[in-house]
């Protein structure tokens, strides 16, 4: 009984909060909803960078094929937003597969580099291949009822609910994959590369197929963003866009789910009520918060309590 | 014929300038083994100094620039002892985290001492316009960033060679614990190299602002473009950047001219074929 509760209150939390935010910001439910859409995609570049520490700054690869994807798809085969999600994510796994295939050889410098180009040549392609994408224009298209019967609405309500309900089912599948033996060899991999090679892991396609399975829920991301702003532009493939991922997963904490959750709350509300408050000097908040973070929680702020804990627990 | 000799007069120019700024990164990053995504800030300093300088004191083009990278120098000093030495020790994630919190601090400062749009820089007459050179004319500029270029890497050469300072750099680079065994002040030797990879920026973002504009954003939009040189070049390595440098800064213009619909296709691709093959870069150490 206490075990289920302890399992699935976190749950409960996050639907109470999720309720919550529906009536507290009613007509910032765009807003919301975009902070719901970053937090599936930190959470996958959780998956890569906390869980199997794999350093990338290029992010936005998986995102932006996604939600390139899902919008082709809609325009020329069938809007249907569920079947579009599916798309996003099939062609996100395919993009980090075939990316994945020279990424995983390389390390450091030499990986964030390589993870950086991957991005830039899909974005110069999305723009030379004009007719397809629509170019600098944007692609915009108009996301199907769901299931058939709901239609999107002109203020979010569905969009919002819709975008609640794929994260849980991805939060709920992510907490089993990084609880599996699969997760498990792939945090071995960031402890040890060498000892796992020992044991008989297959190092290098494990990272692999890591990175396929967050590029299926990075493309999950973006074609969830693509449908919910009926657009997508150039933007999708913004270095801007991989680099602020990472700053919310660190600020979160890496290689906790939650981590991923937190970090991109507290950013993209930090970064909302700054830019809104200054429209000039808001980056000045930006960076003194990232910097704290480095310099005085280096843990994120799920590794807070740890710390206080250690301060305070020193004296007993 | 002329489209060749303007690419190459363009690609050249625009590689010393590439080379100028990315200098400093790559030898900061082999010798302290931080990934320093701020690099461009010192350069985006120098043009916002020597603007002002310009603008504001009227100092004439030849004076300001020396006094602004003069300035850059100075400030990157407290800057290296108290935001950068705490992350050397840290892992990649957190110094880029660090790093990229402190180019936002910089892109912020400026914007709101100078605005976002983009700072002139005009050159004295006698850098501007075009020069005869016998048989053609080039635009005096691109002859003028040359020279610096040439004259940078000369000079780095006799530094790191033929001087006490060099050999203390070198040995800091191959090997720090035993080099701060022998005695050698590695710390000191990490902050003047720091210093004058700061400087060399500065200098590279002065010259250079015919190409690469500068605006607050300058260290965000050019950031990508000077790891690249770095990783290309390999880290740590003078000649590597320089050849790194001038062969990006050649492709990125030739296919400018030839296929501008390509965008940064060729730039980047390039990169993952010599990564692909040469992980460490062209003359970078494993």
């Amino acid at each position: 009984m206490m075990r289920a509760l302890f399992t699935l209150g976190p749950y409960a939390g996050l639907i109470a909060a999720a309720i919550a935010a529906y009536y507290l910001f009613p007509s910032n439910l765009g807003f919301v909803t975009t902070v719901v859409v970053a937090m599936i995609f930190v959470l996958s570049l959780d998956l890569v960078m906390g869980v199997a520490g794999i350093s990338t700054l290029g992010h936005a690869a998986l995102y932006g094929t996604g939600a390139y994807a899902a919008a082709i798809f809609a325009t020329l085969v069938s809007a249907d937003p569920l079947l579009g999600l599916a798309v996003g994510a099939g062609a996100g796994a395919a993009i980090a597969f075939v990316s994945g295939l020279f990424l995983m050889r390389a390390q450091g410098l030499t990986l964030l580099m390589l993870s950086i180009a991957v991005t830039e040549v899909l974005s110069s392609l999305a723009n030379k291949y004009s007719g397809l994408t629509g170019g600098a224009d944007g692609l915009s298209f108009t996301p199907g009822a769901l299931f058939g019967r709901f239609e999107f609405d002109f203020y979010g309500q569905l969009g919002y609910i819709y975008a609640v309900c794929v994260f849980l089912v991805v939060f709920g599948m992510l907490r089993i994959v990084v609880a599996s033996p699969f997760g498990l060899t792939a945090r071995g991999i960031k402890e040890s590369p060498a000892r796992m090679r020992a044991i008989g892991t297959p190092v290098y396609w494990r990272l692999v197929s890591v990175y396929t399975f967050a590029g299926a829920i990075a493309g999950l991301a973006g074609a969830l963003g693509a449908q919910s702003t009926a657009l997508v532009s150039l933007n999708v493939y913004d270095f801007q866009r991989s680099a602020e991922a990472v700053i919310m997963l660190i600020i979160g904490g890496t290689g906790r789910l939650w981590g991923a959750v937190i970090g991109t709350i507290v950013f993209m509300t930090v970064h909302q009520v700054a830019a809104s408050a200054d429209p000039f000097n808001w980056l000045f908040v930006i960076g003194a918060l990232v910097l704290a973070v480095v310099y005085i929680v280096p843990a994120g702020l799920l590794g807070l309590p740890e710390m206080v804990k250690k301060l305070t627990g020193g004296a007993r | 014929m002329t489209t060749i000799l303007s690419i190459l007069i363009d690609g050249i120019a625009y590689g010393m300038i590439l080379f100028m700024i990315s200098v400093g990164l790559s030898v900061t990053m082999g010798l302290m083994r931080v990934v320093n995504l701020a690099h461009g800030g010192f350069a985006l300093l120098g043009g916002a100094f020597t603007h002002v300088a310009m603008a504001s004191l009227g100092m004439p083009f030849l004076l300001a620039a020396p006094v602004a990278v003069l300035v850059v120098m100075v400030l990157s000093v407290p800057m290296e002892r108290v935001l950068y030495r705490p992350i050397y020790k840290m892992g990649e994630l957190p110094q880029v985290l660090a790093t990229i919190g402190i180019t936002f601090l910089m892109i912020a400062s400026v914007n709101r001492w100078l605005g976002s749009s983009p700072l002139s820089i005009p050159l004295p007459a006698a850098m501007s316009g075009a020069m005869n050179i016998g048989f053609r004319t080039l635009p005096t500029q691109r002859i003028y960033v040359i020279a610096a270029g040439l004259i940078v890497i000369v000079g780095l050469y006799a530094l790191i060679e033929r001087t006490r300072f060099g050999i203390t750099l070198r040995a800091s680079v191959d090997h720090p614990g035993t080099a701060a065994c022998l005695g050698i002040d590695t710390s000191r030797v990490f902050l003047l190299t720091f210093a004058l990879g700061a400087g060399l920026a500065a200098l590279g973002g002065i010259l250079g602002a015919e190409l690469l504009p500068i605006t607050a954003y300058y260290p965000l939009h050019y950031m990508v473009l000077f790891l690249t040189v770095v990783a290309v070049g390999g880290m740590g390595s003078i000649m590597g950047s320089f050849v790194a440098a001038l062969g990006l800064g050649i492709l990125d213009t030739a296919t400018r001219y030839l296929v501008p619909d390509f965008g940064t296709v060729f730039f980047y691709v390039a990169m993952i074929l010599v990564l692909g093959f040469r992980p460490h870069g062209l003359l970078g150490k494993a």
